[in-house]
């Protein structure tokens, strides 16, 4: 029997801990092509929440009646017949940001995201903490999206959600809103998110060396301080 | 044996309420859809005549044209949704044309896929208005660097040539095939 953890852990570690785009590295397709603005940002990740959420929801309640063989086929069903509805939806209801998002939004059947929570977490766990780890990594995605697309419109167009924040005598880097704008702008974010964490790690392990040192216990070799944790 | 069975009922459930679900969204969507594509249409058909009240589709002609009529219900011109190639992707227009064919009344990008900044400045005023009252006989022609001299000449974008070539031969063709369907109705 695994450790159960509390219903709030299981959102927010997709926030951070496990977040899809800095984490898993899941979902890159749509994270590079769409983020030329905030707001394609935004609407893409609310799209891929709506369905991450009612695939993991549904998935989770008929995980025990679908036989392990054609799992995948069932699953990639699900996840479809959701994306197709919020394809529908988007067309007759918000025609602009239909037409921004263009040919992504069919392309979210593939996102790996919603098919890595579906097998990963969703097969196997109940529908209510489905639910909350596929709103969570929603989040995640959301927010990584926003920034990624904030930074990109910010230098590649001088806005921010449509409102002009820098002067006009900044001359926009049009590279910004090209592809590569999109992976020099996610490979930075991914380099500082990592040096982040090194020096997290770094500092935990300085700490704990020094509180062995402090309590005299002589060796500390590198199994010691693998069994810490650190 | 069973397990097959199992299978099989499995999927052919899925399958089942996947369709049926998606059967019920479409029949609630599908004239919502139909309704934006023409509104649409109609928005961008009044846009290149901007004294246009009424229209009428030209059927039979291979490719989308509309007549456009004015308040006084007397014909101001063509409308035509015409596409061709342009640097990375299809560029669709719809022109404006007078009556006699000789002048476009203006043109409006409805699709592109243009370089953003570059390509994309084909949406921009300072090109886009070239073609407002454009002479079109004889054919026009894309000048790079310097002021149009001629009432047929439209001045290339800075970086972008492809994409100003593109839509000057677009509206070229699609002028040279309206003419047809025209001089066909007219020895009918």
């Amino acid at each position: 029997m695994k450790k159960q953890v509390t219903l709030l852990r299981e959102f927010t570690k997709g926030l951070w801990e496990i977040n899809p785009i800095f984490k898993q590295i899941l979902g890159m397709c749509p994270t590079l092509a769409v983020t030329v603005s905030a707001i394609n940002g935004i609407a893409m990740a609310l799209a891929t929440t709506f369905v991450l959420v009612f695939s993991s929801l549904l998935i989770s309640i008929v995980r025990k009646w679908i036989p392990n063989q054609v799992r995948i086929a069932s699953y990639i069903v699900i996840i479809a017949t959701f994306v197709t509805i919020v394809d529908l939806v988007m067309k007759a209801q918000f025609v602009e940001l239909s037409k921004a998002l263009g040919p992504f939004i069919p392309l979210i059947v593939v996102n790996c995201i919603i098919l890595g929570r579906a097998e990963a977490f969703a097969s196997k766990n109940n529908p209510l903490r489905s639910v909350l780890d596929a709103l969570g990594n929603g989040v995640g995605f959301l927010i990584s999206l926003f920034v990624l697309g904030s930074i990109r419109e910010i230098i590649g167009s001088r806005t921010i959600l449509g409102y002009q924040v820098l002067p006009n005598g900044f001359e926009p880097w049009l590279i910004m809103i090209l592809p590569a704008g999109a992976f020099l702008t996610l490979g930075l974010m991914m380099g500082f998110a990592n040096m982040y964490i090194e020096r997290n790690k770094n500092l935990e392990r300085e700490a704990l060396i020094a509180q062995y040192k402090r309590v005299g216990r002589e060796e500390i070799t590198e199994e010691v301080l693998k069994e810490a944790g650190v | 044996m069973k397990q097959v069975a199992h299978i099989i009922a499995t999927l052919t459930l899925i399958g089942v309420i996947a369709g049926g679900s998606l059967s019920l969204v479409n029949n609630w969507a599908a004239p919502k859809i139909a309704l934006n594509q023409k509104a649409e249409t109609e928005r961008a058909i009044y846009l290149v005549h901007l004294d246009g009240k009424r229209y009428e589709e030209i059927k039979n002609a291979g490719f989308e044209v509309y007549k456009v009529f004015n308040e006084a219900d007397s014909s101001v011109g063509y409308s035509l949704v015409y596409s061709g190639n342009g640097f990375q992707g299809k560029i669709k227009l719809m022109i404006g044309f007078a009556e006699d064919l000789n002048k476009t009344t203006s043109i409006e990008v409805l699709e592109q896929s243009e370089t953003p900044g570059l390509g994309t400045k084909i949406l921009e005023p300072p090109y886009k208005d070239q073609y407002n009252g454009l002479v079109t006989t004889p054919a026009i022609k894309l000048v790079k660097g310097v002021e149009p001299s001629n009432p047929n000449e439209v001045q290339s974008i800075t970086g972008a040539t492809i994409s100003s070539r593109a839509v000057v031969t677009i509206v070229n063709e699609g002028i040279a095939k309206l003419r047809t369907i025209e001089n066909k109705g007219a020895s009918k």
